[in-house]
Formats: structure tokens, C-alpha cells, sequence
């Protein structure tokens, strides 16, 4: 009886941002589609791209990259919306670019380390190893849960 | 033994309880919600067995009864009233207008079935 | 279709049920203190108590049987003319059933019982019983024994039964009565039969010849030996429905054998059956007298419930219904066809098709306020108990209809409006009669429709708002600069400012941490505005306006920066074009435009939703004339009116960091999201626009 038979999986979409890979838990991800324009919100952070239509239902939609504080880059056809779903509400996440969907026995994601437990990594989960490539797995509440008066 | 039963209360639960308890017993359970939706049910079903309420909108229990016996077809359809807690005059008064019996709530599911099945002969 | 759990169903159900039976309660109790009641009234209320008393019974409540049961008792005593509607007994039955209303919900929920008032409430219903003889518990045991299909008869527990099965001889002689209820022998000989091995003997000796025979006469008897480890109790169940309508003896023998055995029923029918001929003066016999009361009243309304997500569900398609409408025209008119073509003909009846289809569709949603009223109606009685005032409540337009969600939202804010009321609008009974007013205070409650809105007021007939020390508060507490001079409307409002309270002691009742800041945001969220008017001596009134539904709008479509925005269209008062002749500057970045003998503050909406700069010349710029019901208004600065038309609101929650002025977005023909406009939220927002302002109409005067 090897001990991968009573092994734990997470299923991993991940996608780029820059030339960095992260991914999220496929549980929470409900679609993905292609970028349309948004319409802004009046005085929402930066991050915030707006909200787009998704068949009735208004979405909001932030820029993932702005979010984590990484450098802004423009934008291109290629830029997909990741619409993800936390504690009932949908919320659409700007990528680069969707690269795949990866199965990993649980056992293989570790936590951050201590040092960069400041900062962006609160937003990081787990860190992962997907043919030698790093990739960072994120944590959605901290994401979406935003606090509106951090944004005020 | 399969009855048709005719329940008439203005408790929607009650009406409920009542499905629930006969209907897997394999009764087939028509209900009304007042004494006047219960004679218009009457008049397109033939139930073995009436079961209803005293205190109702409209018509209430003992005008039911009575509206039941006047009907010749029903002269001897087993009536069984529901009473709340065992008031001895209600008993009476119900059987003074005419019921076979009653059942007081809240009532056994089996012993529903019992009653009705003693009643139905 | 599979239930998990009839019974988690029915018990659902009863609750659902509880809460009508509960509103039906209240109402009727509220029209005996109106003097609205009339005979059937008294019967409602005690039927709403009594079914409540069953199907709590059935669900093992006994905390709520054991209440309801004194209630329904008491009631039943004024039902039955024993006892007088006496305004002390109005009061106690008022809070008899906010207490029930109480014990209903925490068994609902299985939360803690509310025992405090409980117990002090059951001794005064105890009283009322006690004083009238005739409402004493009926004694359990008169001329025939109940016994019962209570099931509270424990089979288990006949442990000291004995071993061996002792035999029972029981004589049964029905009287013809017996078979005139429907009842029969048969079933009753089965039952007993039931009970173990018997041997039953008719005896015919009573039946005579058949030319002597009377139809539905009984002449039979029945003796039955029977072998049971049953107790005389189980064996007397048997006869209970007949008990009295039968001679009937129990008795234990050792006579097992004495008898032969015979087939262990007889041949003949039942008697009834003898001969089916009616017989009209045996039917009626035993008719009972009619309870005049009971006459028949208004048929009860009929009712579908529908699970809420499907109506959400038709909702959210006729909206999407809408737009497509809208998308249809669109493209039919951008193909340049004629107005008179059957396309557009068409399209006409669509879209009136459409529009039908959507009121009917928010109707299903509409419900009256009155079930919100009457948890009022309990705040006040509570509220005014605490400060010891004596209150009225009066409320108007029970059945003004508004949207479920907007009710259900409106609970808390309305709570905390009526408690305010009762606490800090209403003197104490001292002030009062000192003021030559009745020492009772009135709290009104309306709702009505006013142009396409509701409207909702809160008033008292108190004193009216003390505006120098309300000034004096907010300055006290930084809220307002100590020279700042204000009008009456704007200390009014200082009511509404985050963190003030009027009230010098903190009372039980208001002091609860929250002020009309929390009212007023969480009326704005239903997209509604609440305004206050106060006259000295006379009282304070604060009024909502809400929208009808949350669902649709009839819009303005405008362009601002290259964005589209709608405004409600019933806000909009007035379209201006700016000119030079009507344009006016106060200082840089404040401008008027002048609307006939007033000024009136520009606002650049560009500019206050960060879309871009501000302008520097407004000349030639299409302006909307905003006035708000407190007399404000204002001019917000579009760039082009595109259209006016019907949207569907969607609504925007808090964690899409909705700023001040944005009530909700829209989804356009062309599958675009539009943001609402809140144009109060805008206009009020830049209070020392409107200070300026003042400063310059007070110099030109």
C-alpha cells in the first residue's frame, strides 16, 4: 500500500502575472472570460478595474497585479478575468494570462516563509513547486475580503 | 386497508400532519380549509372517513357536522372531530351534533390510523 | 423530488403559519382597541391562539401549549360573553401576545425561552380565570370517562399486568343513537377482538318480527369473552367513541370455556344499514342549536406560496427581458426602418408587453406594510412602558404595498425611529400636562404612495426639536464650529451626523449606541432619503421616501466624460442650459447657476466622480435642476441627456466600495454597466457650498 492512496489533492489553476506564476484553489473559480471594458467606480481604490456585466449580474473586477502591489504593465487581448466566488460573492480577477490546471497531493505546499510574512505574502498562501517553476498559491479571502475602509 | 379521508382544518400544519401521518399508511387524504370548503370537497369526493377541526373561519366544526348529516348520501360517514385537550364538553357537544368520535392533538400517526381504520369498519 | 424530513418540513411550515396566525392575532386585537372589531373579531383572534396551541402540541412545545392555553382561555371567556373587553384586559392580551409572539420565535429558532415576563403574564391571565368561575379548568371527569386516543396511555408500563392473560366478559348493548353518529358495532367488536382471543355471541332475542320492525332501531347485543393481557382501560378505549350511546359492562371471569363457540360475528348488517330510507326526524334530531356568531364572513383570501429564489429568479429574467427590449430597439432603429413598419409596430407591443410583464412581476414581491407596523405597534408598547410615558400609537396606510426586501430592511431603522420617538420626542406626562396637552402622547406611523415613491413619517406631537441645545451639543462635541451660524432645517440635520445623541441621560431604551446616522444610512441604502421637520411645542416629524421597488427606475441617461450615467428621472426637476447671463461665480470652484429669483450651487459631476478635472467655464454645459424635499437643491453638470428611459436596477453591495452619490448600477442595451445616481447624496454632500451660498443671497438682499 504506497501512501499516496489516502493522500490528500488540491486541483490548482494557475495563470501568470508579470513573469511570475501563482494559482488559486479550482474550487473557488467559477469561470473564466475574456476582458471587456469596465465601467470605473468613482473614488474605489486603484486596483479596483470596475465592475463588467456578467449575463445580468454586475461584477466587480480588480486588477490581481495592482492588488499585489506589483508593477502596472499594460494590458493586451490576451488578459483574461478569472471570476472567482468567496462567501457567496463573485468577484472578477484581472491576469495575465490562464496557463493551466495542476493536481498536487496536498503535502507538497508549503507555507510562506516567516520573512516576507509581511506585506503581500498575507495574500500568499502557499508556495509550490510545478516543474521547478515556482508558483504561488493565493490566498482568496484575504484577497476579495477587502477591507472598504482601506480603500476609503 | 386503503380509505379515502376527507380532513377539513383551518391549520395549514395541521392539515399537514394529517397528510403526513396517512399518506404512507396508504390513505388518500383530501383536505379543506374551513366547513364550507369542506362540503364543496365533499360534493365531488366520497371519503370513508371525515376528520375536522371545531374552531374555524366560516363555517366551524359543528356546522360542518351537521351540514355532513343533512346529507343523505352521509347519514353515517364516520365523522372523527379534532379537539386540542380532552374538554369532556366539547366531546359532547361534538357528538350531540352528530360525530362518530374524536381525536384529541396532538395525535400518534399509528393511532390516527387505528382510529380510522375502527371507525371505517 | 426526494424530502429529507417530512416532518423538519411540516415543522417549517408551522412556523411560517405561526406568523400569520400571529399577524391575524394582532390585527384583531388592534381593531377591539380601535373599536373597529365587530362578532367575528373576538373568534379570530382566539382561533389564531388555538392553532397555534395545536400545532405546538404537535411538536412537543410545551413551554408555548401551556402559554397559549391560558391565553385561549381567557379569551375564550370574553368570546363567550363571560367576560367584558376591558381596556386593563386590551393591555394584558396586547402583551399576552407579544409574549407569545416571542415564545413562538425562540422555539423557532431554539433559542432560550423568554421566561421573565412569562411567568408574572401568567398569573394575570390565571386572574382573569380565576375571578370567573366558569373559566376554571373543566373538571376531566363528567358523565362519561374520556379515555382517550391521547396516546398519553403508555403501553410499556404495564409491567405488573399478570402473567397469565385474565379473561374479561363484556356485555355490549348499543342504543340507536350510537349508530346515528356513525358509528357502528362492528368496528368496535374488531377492536376488541383486537385485544386477544375472544368468543362473541350476539344476542337477537330483542329483535322482533319483521312487520314490527322500526328502520335504524338497534335491537341487537353483543357478549364477548375475552383472553387479553390488556388492562380495563385499553378494553374501555374500545367504547370510547360510543360511551353513552351504549350499554356497555366490563368485568373479569374465569368463565373462558363456558361458552360455544360461535362465528365470530353475526350475519346481519349493521342496523343503520337496515333500511337506507332518509328519515329527516331522526337525522335532525340531535341538531344542535347554531352559533350566531359564526356567521360566514369574508372568504379567506387565496394564497400560493412560492419559494422567494423563484420569484427571484423571474426577477432577474424579466430584467434581463428588459434589456434585451431595449437592445432590440436599439438595433432595429440603428437599420433605419420606418416608424410605421410592422417592426416597429411591433416592437411597440413589446415593449408595452414588457412593461406589464415587469409590474406584474414586482407586485409578486409587493407586500403591505402592516406586518412591519405591527412589530411597531409592540415597540411602542414596550418603549413606552420603560420611560413610563402613556402612548398612543396611530398608523395609516397598513396596506400602502412596498417591496419585501425593502421591508424586511426597513425593521431596524423604524425601531430605532419609533423608540426615539417615545424616549426624546414625547415630554414626559408632567411636561405634557404643564404644556396643557393630553398626558397621553400620539406616535404616528404612515405610509403612503406619493409620486411614485413611499413615503413613510415617524411623529410625535412632542415638544418639537430643541434647536439651541442640539446647536449647543454639536459644538460641544466639535461637530460644528462655535460661530457657525445655521438655519433650523440644517441643526435639524445635525441629527443625522455620526456620533450625536440629544439625550443628556443615556436611557435605556435609545442609548443603545446607535444615533440617526445609522437610520439615515441604512435608509440610503434602500436608495431612500429621510428628512426631518420639527415645529416648537408641536412635535417633529421625520419622513423616508423610498423607491417602490428595488428593481426598476425610470430613468435619465446622460453622458458625463465618456461615461454613462443614469439619474432617477423623478429627481431631475428641471433641464437648464447655462449662459453666461444665468452663470455666476462665488470663488474659484464655486458656481451658480440662477434659476428665476435664485441661486442655485453647480456641481460638476466629472469632476466629483473623479472622471476628470474640474472644468473652468460652464457656459453652454446642460445642467439638471435637483430639488430635494427639504427645500435644498442643486445643478449637476452633464455633458449630454442621451435618453430617457425604464432600467433595472442592480444593486451595488458594500464590497464594491460604492462611493457617496452612487446608489446602484444598470445594465444598458448595448450590455454596458451604467452607475445610479443618488442626486440628494451629490447636492448634500458640499455644506459649505450651500454656506457660501447663503453668505451671498444675504448680502444681495
Amino acid at each position: 500500500m504506497s501512501d499516496t492512496h489516502h493522500q490528500e489533492t488540491i486541483e490548482l489553476l494557475t495563470f501568470r502575472l508579470g513573469d511570475q506564476e501563482y494559482s488559486l484553489d479550482i474550487m473557488c473559480v467559477r469561470e473564466i472570460r475574456g476582458w471587456t471594458k469596465a465601467t470605473p467606480l468613482p473614488h474605489a481604490p486603484s486596483f479596483m478595474r470596475g465592475v463588467i456585466n456578467l449575463r445580468g449580474t454586475v461584477l466587480p473586477v480588480m486588477d490581481l497585479s495592482e492588488r499585489l502591489g506589483l508593477p502596472p504593465r499594460s494590458h493586451s487581448d490576451r488578459n483574461v478575468i478569472i471570476v472567482v466566488i468567496h462567501e457567496e460573492t463573485m468577484t472578477g480577477l484581472l491576469v495575465d494570462a490562464v496557463s493551466d490546471i495542476i493536481t498536487l497531493p496536498k503535502s507538497d505546499l508549503q507555507p510562506p516563509p516567516e520573512a516576507t510574512s509581511q506585506g503581500s505574502s498575507a495574500v500568499i498562501k502557499y508556495l509550490t513547486l510545478v516543474d521547478e517553476r515556482m508558483t504561488r498559491v493565493l490566498d482568496l479571502p484575504n484577497i476579495v475580503a477587502f477591507e472598504q475602509s482601506d480603500a476609503a | 386497508m386503503s380509505l379515502e379521508i376527507l380532513a377539513v382544518d383551518d391549520s395549514r400544519t395541521m392539515r399537514d400532519m394529517i397528510r403526513l401521518a396517512l399518506e404512507p399508511a396508504g390513505f388518500t387524504v383530501h383536505t379543506a380549509d374551513d366547513g364550507i370548503h369542506g362540503t364543496e370537497v365533499l360534493a365531488d369526493t366520497a371519503p370513508d372517513v371525515i376528520i375536522t377541526d371545531i374552531n374555524m373561519p366560516r363555517m366551524d366544526g359543528f356546522g360542518f357536522i351537521d351540514a355532513v348529516r343533512d346529507q343523505a348520501g352521509h347519514k353515517t360517514t364516520p365523522i372523527l372531530v379534532l379537539t386540542t385537550e380532552a374538554a369532556p364538553e366539547l366531546k359532547l357537544r361534538a357528538r350531540a351534533a352528530g360525530a362518530t368520535g374524536w381525536i384529541v392533538k396532538p395525535f400518534d400517526p399509528a393511532k390516527l390510523v387505528k382510529a380510522l381504520q375502527m371507525v371505517a369498519g | 423530488m426526494s424530502s429529507p424530513d417530512p416532518m423538519a418540513e411540516i415543522r417549517a411550515s408551522f412556523f411560517i403559519e405561526c406568523e400569520e396566525l400571529l399577524e391575524a392575532m394582532q390585527d384583531g386585537l388592534q381593531m377591539m382597541d380601535d373599536g373597529t372589531d365587530d362578532s367575528e373579531t373576538i373568534h379570530v383572534v382566539f382561533r389564531a391562539v388555538h392553532s397555534i396551541k395545536g400545532g405546538a402540541g404537535a411538536f412537543g412545545l410545551e413551554a408555548l401549549v401551556r402559554f397559549a392555553h391560558k391565553y385561549e382561555t381567557v379569551l375564550d371567556g370574553v368570546r363567550a360573553d363571560r367576560l367584558k373587553t376591558t381596556p386593563q384586559l386590551l393591555k394584558l392580551f396586547f402583551r399576552a401576545s407579544d409574549h407569545l409572539s416571542d415564545l413562538v420565535r425562540a422555539c423557532r429558532d431554539d433559542t432560550p425561552l423568554p421566561i421573565q415576563n412569562g411567568e408574572g403574564l401568567l398569573e394575570e391571565l390565571e386572574s382573569f380565570i380565576a375571578t370567573e368561575p366558569s373559566l376554571a379548568e373543566p373538571e376531566p371527569e363528567i358523565d362519561f370517562r374520556p379515555v382517550g386516543l391521547t396516546l398519553d396511555l403508555d403501553l410499556g408500563e404495564t409491567d405488573d399486568a399478570p402473567a397469565a392473560s385474565p379473561a374479561y366478559k363484556i356485555v355490549f348493548t348499543p342504543d340507536t343513537e350510537m349508530f346515528e353518529n356513525g358509528n357502528d358495532a362492528f368496528p368496535i367488536l374488531r377492536a376488541l377482538s383486537d385485544l386477544g382471543p375472544c368468543q362473541i355471541t350476539c344476542d337477537t332475542n330483542r329483535v322482533p318480527p319483521l312487520d314490527q320492525l322500526a328502520p335504524e332501531t338497534s335491537y341487537l347485543s353483543w357478549t364477548v369473552i375475552l383472553e387479553t393481557a390488556a388492562d380495563e382501560a385499553e378494553i374501555n378505549s374500545a367504547f370510547e367513541f360510543v360511551d353513552g350511546l351504549c350499554t356497555y359492562s366490563v368485568e373479569q371471569t374465569d368463565a373462558q370455556a363456558e361458552l360455544p363457540i360461535l362465528p365470530a360475528l353475526v350475519d346481519l348488517p349493521p342496523a343503520a344499514e337496515l333500511d337506507p330510507t332518509p328519515d329527516p326526524d331522526v337525522t335532525t334530531s340531535n341538531a344542535k342549536p347554531k352559533e350566531e356568531a359564526r356567521t360566514p364572513t369574508v372568504a379567506p383570501k387565496s394564497v400560493v406560496r412560492v419559494d422567494l429564489e423563484r420569484i427571484e429568479r423571474l426577477v432577474n429574467l424579466v430584467g434581463e427581458l428588459v434589456i434585451n427590449q431595449a437592445m432590440l430597439a436599439q438595433s432595429l432603429q440603428s437599420a433605419g426602418l420606418s416608424p410605421h413598419s410592422d417592426a416597429m409596430n411591433g416592437l411597440e407591443e413589446f415593449q408595452r408587453l414588457t412593461r406589464d410583464i415587469q409590474d406584474s412581476v414586482m407586485m409578486i414581491r409587493a407586500q403591505p406594510v402592516k406586518s412591519l407596523f405591527q412589530r411597531m405597534s409592540r415597540i411602542v408598547r414596550e418603549a413606552s412602558s420603560a420611560v413610563g410615558k402613556d402612548v398612543r400609537l396611530i398608523t395609516e396606510g397598513e396596506t400602502t404595498e412596498v417591496d419585501k426586501t425593502v421591508i424586511e430592511r426597513l425593521a431596524d431603522p423604524l425601531t430605532h425611529m419609533i423608540r426615539n420617538a417615545v424616549d426624546h420626542g414625547l415630554e414626559s406626562t408632567a411636561d405634557r400636562l404643564a404644556a396643557g396637552k393630553p398626558a397621553e402622547g400620539i406616535v404616528r406611523l404612515l405610509a403612503a404612495h406619493r409620486s411614485g415613491r413611499v413615503i413613510i413619517e415617524v411623529s410625535d406631537d412632542g415638544g418639537g426639536i430643541d434647536r439651541a441645545r442640539v446647536q449647543q451639543i454639536a459644538m460641544d462635541k466639535g461637530l460644528i464650529p462655535n460661530d457657525a451660524v445655521l438655519s433650523d432645517t440644517e441643526i435639524d440635520n445635525l441629527l443625522f451626523m455620526p456620533g450625536f445623541s440629544t439625550a443628556s441621560t443615556v436611557s435605556d431604551l435609545s442609548g443603545r449606541g446607535v444615533g440617526m446616522d445609522v437610520v439615515r444610512t441604512a435608509i440610503q441604502a434602500l436608495g431612500g432619503r429621510i428628512s426631518i421637520t420639527s415645529t416648537q411645542g408641536a412635535g417633529t416629524t421625520f419622513s423616508i421616501s423610498l423607491p417602490l421597488t428595488l428593481a426598476v427606475l425610470d430613468g435619465m441617461v446622460v453622458e458625463v466624460a465618456g461615461e454613462t450615467l443614469v439619474l432617477p428621472l423623478n429627481m431631475v426637476a428641471e433641464t437648464l442650459t447655462l449662459t453666461p447671463e444665468t452663470l455666476d461665480t462665488i470663488q474659484p470652484g464655486l458656481h451658480v447657476v440662477r434659476v428665476r429669483d435664485g441661486f442655485v450651487p453647480l456641481f460638476d459631476l466629472g469632476h466629483l466622480l473623479g472622471y476628470r478635472q474640474r472644468q473652468d467655464d460652464y457656459t453652454d454645459s446642460v445642467a439638471l435642476l435637483i430639488t430635494h424635499e427639504d427645500g435644498r437643491s442643486g445643478a449637476l453638470i452633464v455633458d449630454e441627456i442621451q435618453d430617457q428611459r425604464q432600467v433595472v436596477i442592480k444593486g451595488l453591495d458594500d464590497t464594491f466600495y460604492r462611493a457617496p452619490g452612487i446608489a446602484a448600477a444598470t445594465i444598458l442595451g448595448d450590455g454596458q454597466i451604467a452607475l445610479i445616481l443618488d442626486p440628494t447624496d451629490i447636492i448634500a454632500q458640499t455644506p459649505d457650498q450651500s454656506q457660501a451660498l447663503r453668505a451671498k443671497s444675504r448680502m444681495e438682499a
